[in-house]
Formats: C-alpha cells, structure tokens, sequence
C-alpha cells in the first residue's frame, strides 16, 4: 500500500530524516512509536509530500508520489489527521466535513457525512455548532471524521491521543480497530506507545531520525528495549 | 430643519463615498485573511479598472451605442474583466513566487508592481486628468426653494444601490458556496487545507481576483461621481479603503464595510463642518484613536490561539 524507501528529509539545511524505510500493507494498522523529536511526524508529512523528501522514495500503491504536489497526494486515496487536529475553527463541524468532502458530489457527501455521523454521534448533535468551541475530544473526532469524509484507502493519524482524557483515549482507538474493519489501512503515529502497539499488527519505533526496531506490535511490547524506552520499564 | 436638512446632506455624500471605499476596502481585508500580507498593488487595480471603464465607455460613444443601460453594462463588464486578470497577475508576479519568504519580500515586489501599473498607465494614457462623462444626472431635491436643500443624485443612489447589491453578493458566495467555504477554511489553516487535497494557489488567486473586480467596479462608480480620473487616482482612495478596512478590522469582511462606511461619514462630516481640508487629519486621526482602544480593528478578532 504504502513504501518509503530510504527516506532523507531536510528542514534547511538540517536533516531530520536520515534514511528511513517503512512498509504499510493493505489492511494493516502500523504504528510508528519514537520520543519527541525523534522526527515521526515529519516522516508523515514526507508521505504528504510538504516537506519533500530531499531523497528516497515514497510509493502509494505502486504509484511513485515522491516529487508530487501535496494537494495532488491528498487527492489519491490517502488523509491525514494531523497533529494538534487542526479543525477550521471558525467552520461549523458540518462545514469542516464538507471541506473533508471538497471533491465529492452532493450525494457522496451526504453519504458519508450520515457514516461519519454514525460513527461519532456527538458530532451529529453539534453539526451546526463552531468547531473552535468545542472540546478537544470533541475537535479529534472531527479530524477524524473529515479524514473520512475524503472516502480515504488510507488513512494516517498524528498523534490522535494528545491532549485528551483517559476515556476519550479509550474511545478514539476503539474507532481506530473500527477503521481497519472498514478495510482502511491506518498508518498510527503515538507517543502513547502502549495503546498503540495493543492495536498495530506491525510497529516501528523511530530514534533521531533511524528506524531502530520493527517487528510485530505484540513481539515490540515484549521488547524490554522498547519496555525501558517507551512503556515506562 | 435647515441644519437638519444640512447634517441628512452631508450624511448621503458620506455613505455614497463610504460605500465606494468599502468596494475597495474587501480586496484589502480578503488578502489580508487570507495570505496575511498586504496587497499594496490593489489601488492601482481600482484605478485600472476606472480607466477600462472609460475607454470602454468613450469607445463605445465612437460606435454609436447611446443607450445608458447597455453602456454601463458593457463598461462594467470590460472594466471587471480587466481588472480581475490584473489581480490575478498581481499575485501570480508579485506574490506567488516569494510565498513564505521573508514577510518584507513580497510587501516590496508589491509596491513594486504598483509602481510599475502606475506608471504604466502614464506612459499610455497621459498624466493629465481625463474627463468622465456624467452619464447618470439629475436627481432628488428636498427643502424649501429659497433655503438650504438637500439633494440625492441619481448618481449616489446608483452607487448605493451598486454597493449593495455587490457586498450582497459576496457575503452570500462566502457563506454559502463551495469555493466561499474554501476561501474561509484557507484563512483560517492554509496548510490543512492543502493537506485536505485543495489547491490552494487557486483559493488564493480566487481571492485576488475577486478583490480586483469588486474595485473595478468601484472604480467605475467613483470615476462616474467625481468625473475625472488621472493615474494617481488609485494611490488616495487605495490609501483610504486600506484604512477602512484597517479601521474595521483588517480579514473581517464585515469589517471593511463598516469601516469604508464611518470613514466616508466621518470625512463627510468634517468637510461639511470643519473644512475639506481637515477631513484626511480627521479620518486617520479616528485610525489612531480606534487602533489605540481596539488593536484589532471594530471588528477584528484577535489571532485564533492554536493548540
């Protein structure tokens, strides 16, 4: 589904990417667990394509997408729910799905705004209200549910468990296993490394920039590297 | 009644011309909510659209078309077309290249460019004043003959109604269609929404485009009013719509209205009360007083805290 190939991504003249190599496939949750500024999210913003990679390559179902425009990736089957979620404030939560829904008819929206809805009932009772008002939960779901509204074959998440209460936590990676038996791949990116290798069939875990282990999540949460590092001992 | 009759007078000049400066003021505040930065070629865009309008119309006298309506029409069209694909090259030369350079970068290759139109528009035109002809005279008197009467030309009604029917527009496009959603989910996260699959050159440029028609028509409504235009003549009322749209709250489009219409007033009142040549100490003088209690503008909001 989605390949990196020994990826290098510069922020001026600083590299923070120094040759990474990833592999999602069709169907698979992965998860990519790394400390702050071990450089995770800038390895999923490589695969949307802002920054580019400075080189290596990215493959999106066969498809080399490495110099290609980010609105064009976008475009392609994949969303993203960025970090700090990112909701347009100032739209309604009716209006930030359809800004999710930018390039579908009428009925396709509708559509999937009703799947959405179903999905997070909360976001059917606020529809009209401004997302910049509600709780950051609340504003999660949103993020997810406008990724979806995209009809995504991918979807990759940014840290979707910052900032949020211990249930709301619980919820949002019940929905995350709910995604996969929709049949969408899920590329997860956690600091929550716990929750995230429960859920992932595989794991990556990202140390300045390298990958430093992979294997399956269940084989990294018996690691005691990745114990010592990431889960507490 | 007289000082009545006097105060209602210089009230309907000052919404005619506020509500001209508010046309202009929307290219200002829609860039600026949108890029952050201001387009300082805009004036020249208003006064290129002024001098379509009246090529347009002088052209059209030529061929002998001399039914009012049609002529307006046909002037409007030509000056808005003009106009628009000017913004458009505004921001495809002086803005598009250096994006996310240096905040100074694109505010000097703007000036830049207005320097350049400005001059342009000497070398091809004259720099001497060119009459516009009054196309839409007489109007409404009210008052006793022998004292002080206010009138209302046909010619404010026409700006007023214009205006209205513009800013009418734009607020139900913004609002309600799909590309206003997407100039207002620009604004508010350019980045998320490129990451959402939009292209967001194309929102910008929209924004550009639409802020040079909505001063082309303006421009053919002030040339109309004052009846004569010159190459300068986007270099004052560029300054004064951006202080409208400042006044108001600069990205808030409810703002420039507001803020072309108390500024309009405001000089109105002072050239009626005071003398005309207070009324530009006046109205940027209200700028540092409104600035100085509310930074943001009227209407402004302050920055979004992002978490």
């Amino acid at each position: 589904m989605l390949l990196l190939e020994d990826i290098h991504t510069h922020y001026g003249k600083i590299e923070a990417l120094h040759g990474v190599s990833v592999e999602v496939k069709k169907g698979e949750i992965v998860s990519l667990i790394g400390a702050n500024g071990a450089g995770k999210t800038t390895l999923l913003m490589t695969v949307c394509g802002s920054p580019q990679a400075t080189s290596g390559r990215v493959v999106l179902e066969g498809r080399d997408i490495t110099r290609d425009k980010t609105s064009d990736i976008m475009r392609s089957g994949i969303a993203i729910v960025p970090e700090g979620r990112r909701v347009f404030p100032g739209l309604t939560v009716e209006e930030n799905l359809h800004m999710g829904g930018f390039f579908n008819t009428k009925a396709e929206i509708r559509k999937s705004q009703q799947h959405v809805y179903g999905l997070f009932p909360r976001l059917k009772e606020r529809e009209h209200q401004r997302a910049g008002t509600m709780s950051g939960g609340e504003q999660q779901m949103l993020a997810i549910g406008r990724a979806l509204m995209t009809k995504p074959r991918m979807i990759i998440l940014d840290e979707p468990s910052l900032g949020l209460a211990p249930l709301i936590i619980k919820q949002i990676f019940e929905i995350i296993g709910h995604l996969r038996e929709e049949g969408i791949t899920v590329f997860l990116v956690e600091q929550n490394a716990h929750q995230a290798l429960h859920l992932a069939d595989r794991g990556y875990v990202l140390e300045n920039g390298l990958i430093r282990l992979q294997d399956t999540g269940a084989n990294l949460l018996a690691n005691p590297d990745v114990q010592n590092a990431y889960l507490g001992g | 009644m007289q000082d009545l009759l006097y105060f209602i007078q210089q009230l309907i000049n000052g919404l005619t011309i506020g509500s001209a400066y508010a046309l202009i003021a929307i290219g200002y505040t829609m860039v600026y909510g949108i890029i952050g930065m201001i387009n300082f070629a805009h004036g020249e865009v208003y006064m290129i659209g002024a001098y379509t309008a009246l090529i347009t119309i002088t052209g059209l006298a030529t061929l002998g078309v001399a039914w009012l309506p049609l002529v307006l029409l046909i002037a409007l069209i030509c000056a808005v077309i003009v106009a628009s694909s000017m913004g458009w090259a505004v921001e495809r030369i002086a803005y598009r290249p250096v994006r996310g350079r240096h905040r100074l970068i694109p505010l000097i290759s703007a000036i830049g460019m207005s320097i350049f139109l400005q001059n342009y528009v000497h070398l091809a035109q004259g720099s001497r004043n060119m009459g516009f002809p009054l196309l839409i005279e007489g109007g409404f008197r009210f008052g006793a003959e022998d004292s002080f009467q206010t009138s209302i030309s046909y010619m404010q009604i026409t700006i007023f109604i214009t205006t209205l029917i513009c800013m009418t527009a734009l607020s139900l496009f913004i609002a309600r269609s799909r590309t206003g959603r997407a100039c207002r989910a620009v604004s508010q996260d350019l980045g998320m929404s490129n990451l959402l699959g939009i292209d967001t050159n194309k929102i910008i440029a929209a924004t550009f485009v639409i802020g040079a028609a909505l001063a082309a028509v303006a421009g053919l409504l002030l040339g109309m009013y004052y009846g004569s235009i010159d190459p300068l003549f986007g270099f004052i009322a560029g300054l004064k719509a951006f202080t409208a749209a400042v006044l108001g709250g600069i990205g808030s489009i409810p703002g420039a209205m507001l803020g072309g219409l108390i500024l309009g007033v405001s000089e109105s009142m002072t050239s009626g009360y005071l003398s005309g040549e207070y009324k530009d100490v006046v109205s940027f003088g209200l700028l540092i007083l409104i600035l100085l209690f509310k930074p943001t503008g009227l209407l402004g909001k302050p920055e979004v805290e992002k978490i």
